[in-house]
């Protein structure tokens, strides 16, 4: 485990680093409402990262999760409109429930039909944002049309603050719904046995499926959970940024899988932290914003995205050499 | 461990698995004239017209190029998610070499010289881009799904960068003409597909390149220990694969009389799910152009059925991913109990 | 009677018609240590899979501690106490050594929770029990193979084993190791839980077990206490027919001493190869055996070129050769047949003509257009001169015995006119007929074709049987080179005992 620890110390000292980097650059980057809106860009991410980074621990590999967050987010928020539902408890369940089906039918192909998890979840990913597109609509909802009580829930700050200005800006309380359940699936991965299976899945199939592991089990819950959480991200976001477009997500694969590797975790499978995985998602999240805080035009976006993804993947891919050496 | 007493029954699968090999091509030549009939009986009136076709002969080319891509990345066990922004961006730097050129007099007239230092720009661009997924692969050791999703990001983002979000609209006749034309009376695409077609299924099974690129992606260590110059092949097929992906971009481009950042995005699950259904082992070491180039086809024919029924575009990629994960659980059913 | 832990009887199971035991009895008693002795494809690992529960038989009865078990599955067949140690261990090679003991333990008693400190202890009753020294804290992934089945072996012991089946679990192991095995098998067994020992290495039958059942063709052809037995006739038990050995004597040819094929001089690998010096001449078969870790393999990679950083010099033919890849080594006609043929040596689903072309399409096809004809021409040759039993050179590889498949890799190297081939291990896995098979036609190469072999084995008869002279490494160096006709198997097996 010390290697672990280690490899989560190199990310953070990474992390340190570029923060002190862009800091010099800009020192806004510095202010509490930058800090506090960087916060905020990690919660939906980071929840979804948590599903990808248990995929990726299984030896698995995701990029259905954005289609099934935005069907799970549309489907919910058109089935409260159209039944005139509010509340905030039971709406989440739903889209989460959603998620969570959506991500069986990746698991039954996964491990009834033996195919590779990256064509699987292709497939899936095309089915799913087809059918909502094609057959459930391709309008927004804004925030006008939007059941109140998501919104309601989502502004719910922790730390409100006004500036100068008279402006106000606040820690949105959400930080800690990401907070919670990354604890969770630490120890969940930690301290049960379903967790232990999923590493004991992904170091070696075979031997868990001989060591009494129930592999169906493991490939389920796996791709069960990482549905489950994109549902619930998906709705979560529809309910922060006041909006519920269909079309949400496109691309949002990448950066994700960009952060969990980021954040060590191997492709491989059978590695892999949430500590390292939410410095992962911090990192990728920061560089993102602070393109802007930096005076970089953000058409650039997407090559740092780009960039970021084949640093991090070429420093995993030579610290395993040097681990196998 | 029962290598002698298995003898049997495996004897029995060659067999069957030679007659499955051609079966393979047999089966998808079957699945094409079913879907024909079905959309035929569907709507005869429309789906029959040589107009649809022929349009059709426009369309599939460019997919067909990037599916074939794809299938000789999967070849050596690997995949190139990159494969669509490659396309974008060497149609995206073929136009802003024409505009720049042009100036104010317009695209639309430019001359041959030109137009050739555009194609050749853009398959320069297809290459350089190939060979940096392929160093990323081969040198840095970086698995193929991660390089390739890192580079696409890269040079959609280039493409993002360099058109400044809109597209570059208008390219010159000769460049449409690729996209667009005619030779003796067949679409342009077409018959650069065909020879491609051609070429590439003349490469792959007669020559070094071709059966290493095979016996690599069967056995990588094995190949090492046999001497293959996997590194150089490995950098070989996806520079190869880089060029394709260009070239279905000057196809793509010509054809629009455009080019986009997110042109056919939906084109990657598509190569991928045309080069599986195809026959090719993503787990490499399998697979044909024929088999591929049968693919194409056949899935051409059922989205264009589709869309005379009046299917939304949405619909069709509904179904293109029904279609990919109904021919994975036909294969598992098929092979079941191996 | 009581004593009697298993008893398997007239067990009958196909596969797809194909009958893979028939009518095979097996008797093991409560802490004897059972050898189960076959020939690869012999039904050896069926047997081992119908114990295990993996497999359902089709006919006949299993009783275990006397009674019938109607329908056994891995996880009753754990519960009665059967352990099998699989030859790869069935370890996690990313979670630490306390986690790999503790986790059978945790399934066993069907917990939900990961009790970390509960954990910590088992694994440390596991290994107080094993008797062995082992880090808890390290990661499997990192420990030695030796080390690797320590774990395996105490984590079968955690779950109140009766039965342990351990299959072949010498192969990757030195002798020393195989030793240390062995005294903690018979540990095991004076605590009254029986231990199957499945291989096909005759000599340590002998040394470790009691009684000896021997398969063939899925059927129990003999059963009896071990003193019933020696070599002779387990191996023509296991193979149906005597093989006979003969040195291999080599000669040079009348009065002249042909130049060294192979020169090595003053080779050296910084931190594993120090100073090798050795000449090969052509038709001379020379062994090259040492523990595991002793530089062997180090020695054959340098030779083929993938260990670009060596110092010194090595001459082929008595022309220096810089050797700074595989291709400079082919180049200079030296051809390597690795130790593992199914995962280093062979492309298993393609077929036998493109295995055995594929070192050599570079040469057939100069611009990359591979002339086909020419092609055909040195499959069909090779097909023959290597007596390949197969329908055709279309065939794929997987289809064939292990035997045959070697005859293709070394076929293959042939087709690149090697004149000096490397074996490493040349018959691990491959049963007595083949084996003896496979010595007979690389001692013909060697005469034949004038090659200068280089022979690594662990398995000290194979190199007094086959080569003229042997040469034994240790720590990086060549420390002690015999001719075979001065020495005796176990004169260098004792010399290899007194390495550490």
């Amino acid at each position: 485990m010390a290697w672990f620890r280690r490899s989560e110390v190199v990310i953070a000292g990474i992390l340190m680093l570029a923060m002190i980097l862009i800091g010099l650059i800009n020192p806004a980057f510095w202010g509490l409402d930058n800090l506090f809106s960087l916060l905020r860009s990690n919660v939906i991410i980071g929840i979804m990262a948590l599903g990808v980074l248990l995929v990726m621990i299984s030896g698995g590999i995701d990029v259905s999760f954005p289609a099934f967050a935005v069907a799970a987010m549309y489907l919910t928020v058109k089935a409260m409109i159209a039944l005139g539902m509010d509340g905030v408890a039971l709406p989440m369940a739903m889209a989460t429930l959603m998620g969570m089906a959506f991500g069986c039918v990746n698991a039954v192909f996964v491990h009834n039909f033996r195919m590779i998890p990256l064509i699987v979840t292709l497939g899936t990913s095309g089915m799913v944002r087809g059918f909502l597109l094609g057959v459930v609509g391709t309008s927004m909802i804004n925030i006008n049309a939007m059941p109140q009580s998501l919104l309601e829930f989502a502004k719910t700050d922790i730390i409100s603050l006004s500036k100068p200005d008279g402006t106000t800006y606040g820690l949105t309380a959400m930080v800690l719904v990401y907070g919670g359940l990354a604890l969770l699936m630490h120890l969940v991965l930690r301290y049960t046995m379903i967790g232990r299976s999923v590493y004991a899945y992904g170091g070696d199939a075979e031997a868990a499926r001989r060591a009494g592991f129930n592999p169906a089990k493991t490939v389920f819950f796996v791709y069960a959970v990482a549905g489950a959480l994109a549902g619930f991200a998906g709705l979560l976001h529809s309910g922060m940024i006041w909006l519920a477009n269909p079309r949400d997500f496109v691309g949002l694969e990448l950066d994700v899988i960009a952060a969990v590797v980021l954040g060590g975790a191997s492709i491989f499978g059978g590695r892999g932290s949430v500590l390292g995985t939410m410095l992962g998602v911090f990192m990728l999240v920061m560089v993102k914003n602070s393109l802007i805080i930096m005076k970089v035009d953000t058409t650039w976006q997407r090559v740092a995205v780009g960039i970021i993804i084949i640093i991090a993947t070429a420093l995993t891919a030579w610290r395993d050499r040097r681990r196998q050496a | 461990m029962n290598t002698e007493l298995n003898s049997g029954p495996k004897n029995g699968f060659d067999i069957r698995r030679l007659i499955n090999r051609d079966n393979n091509i047999v089966q998808l030549l079957l699945m094409t004239v079913l879907i024909f009939v079905v959309m035929t009986a569907l709507s005869p009136d429309k789906f029959l017209r040589y107009y649809n076709f022929e349009s059709l002969t426009y369309l599939f080319p460019e997919l067909g190029l990037l599916a074939i891509a794809m299938m000789i990345a999967m070849l050596t066990g690997g995949i190139d998610l990159s494969v669509v922004g490659i396309a974008n961006l060497s149609g995206i730097l073929a136009g802003v070499i024409f505009h720049k050129i042009a100036g104010d007099s317009g695209v639309a007239g430019t001359g041959f010289p030109t137009v050739l230092l555009g194609i050749g720009v853009a398959i320069a661009t297809g290459a350089v881009a190939g060979a940096i997924n392929g160093l990323l692969i081969t040198r840095m050791n970086i698995t193929p799904i991660l390089a390739t999703l890192g580079t696409g990001q890269v040079y959609t983002g280039l493409a993002v960068v360099l058109t400044g979000g809109p597209a570059i609209v208008g390219f010159p006749d000769m460049w449409s003409f690729i996209g667009n034309g005619k030779i003796l009376g067949l679409a342009t695409p077409f018959v650069l597909f065909l020879v491609l077609m051609v070429l590439l299924a003349w490469v792959l099974t007669r020559t070094t390149f071709g059966i290493n690129l095979m016996l690599i992606g069967t056995n990588p260590k094995a190949a090492l220990f046999a001497g293959l110059k996997r590194e150089r092949m490995v950098l070989y097929s996806y520079i190869l694969t880089g060029v394709l992906g260009s070239i279905a971009g000057i196809m793509l481009s010509g054809r629009t009389n455009a080019a986009k950042s997110d042109y056919g995005t939906s084109y990657l699950l598509q190569a991928v799910l045309i080069a599986v259904l195809g026959g090719t082992n993503p787990a490499g070491g399998k697979g044909s152009v024929i088999g591929v180039s049968i693919a194409v086809i056949a899935l051409m024919l059922l989205s264009s059925g589709f869309t005379i029924l009046r299917f939304s575009n949405h619909l069709v990629d509904f179904i293109w991913g029904a279609f990919l994960l109904l021919v994975i659980a036909l294969n598992a059913w098929k092979n079941r109990g191996r | 009677m009581s004593d009697i832990f298993l008893d398997l009887r007239n067990i009958r199971k196909e596969f797809s018609g194909v009958v893979a035991l028939d009518n095979l009895s097996l008797t093991i008693r409560t802490g004897e240590i059972h050898c189960l002795a076959g020939e690869n494809g012999s039904g050896k690992s069926t047997v081992i899979k119908v114990i295990s529960g993996v497999y359902q038989p089709d006919g006949g009865e299993i009783y275990l501690n006397g009674k019938p078990c109607q329908k056994l599955t891995p996880i009753s067949a754990i519960a009665q106490g059967v352990q099998v140690i699989y030859q790869d261990f069935s370890l996690f090679g990313n979670l630490t050594v306390a986690e790999n003991l503790a986790m059978n333990v945790h399934l066993g008693n069907r917990r939900h929770l990961m009790n970390w400190r509960e954990t910590r202890a088992i694994a440390e009753e596991a290994v107080k029990r094993l008797g062995v020294d082992l880090d808890l804290d390290a990661e499997v992934a990192s420990l030695p193979t030796a080390g690797k089945q320590l774990v395996a072996i105490a984590r079968a012991l955690m779950s109140d084993a009766r039965l342990i089946i351990m299959d072949e679990p010498t192969t990757a192991l030195t002798r020393k190791e195989v030793e240390t095995l062995f005294r903690i098998v018979r540990d095991i067994q004076a605590r009254g839980i029986a231990i199957l020992f499945v291989s096909h290495k005759m000599r340590e039958m002998l040394e470790i077990s009691e009684r000896l059942t021997v398969v063939r063709n899925g059927r129990k052809v003999a059963e009896g206490p071990i003193s019933e037995f020696d070599e002779p006739t387990i191996t023509r038990h296991m193979t149906g027919t005597d093989i006979r050995h003969q040195p291999y004597v080599w000669t040079p040819p009348a009065g002249t001493v042909p130049a060294p094929r192979l020169e090595m001089r003053n080779v050296s690998l910084p931190g594993v190869l120090q100073d090798l010096s050795l000449s090969i001449r052509p038709g001379e078969i020379v062994g090259l055996s040492g523990l595991l870790g002793s530089g062997r393999t180090e020695a054959a990679l340098t030779l083929f070129g993938m260990k670009p950083g060596y110092g010194g010099e090595i001459l082929v033919d008595g022309k220096p050769v810089r050797l700074r890849s595989v291709h400079d080594a082919i180049e200079a006609g030296i051809a390597y047949v690795p130790e593992d043929r199914l995962s280093e040596g062979l492309f298993l689903p393609q077929s036998i003509n493109r295995n055995m072309l594929a070192t050599c399409y570079e040469r057939l096809a100069p611009r990359w257009v591979i002339n086909r004809r020419k092609a055909e021409e040195l499959t069909g040759g090779m097909f023959r001169a290597m007596q390949i039993a197969a329908r055709s050179g279309e065939q794929a590889v997987n289809q064939l015995s292990g035997g045959n498949q070697q005859r293709v890799v070394i076929g293959r190297w042939l087709l690149t006119d090697a004149r000096i081939l490397i074996l490493n291990g040349p018959t691990v896995g491959v049963d007595v007929g083949s084996k003896a098979e496979i010595h007979h036609k690389i001692r013909d190469l060697a005469v034949q074709h004038g090659l200068a072999v280089l022979m690594i084995s662990d398995d000290v008869p194979e190199l007094v049987q086959n080569c003229n002279r042997i040469v034994l490494m240790h720590r990086g160096r060549f420390v002690e080179e015999v001719e075979s006709a001065t020495t005796s198997e176990d004169r260098i097996g004792e010399t290899l005992k007194t390495f550490t």
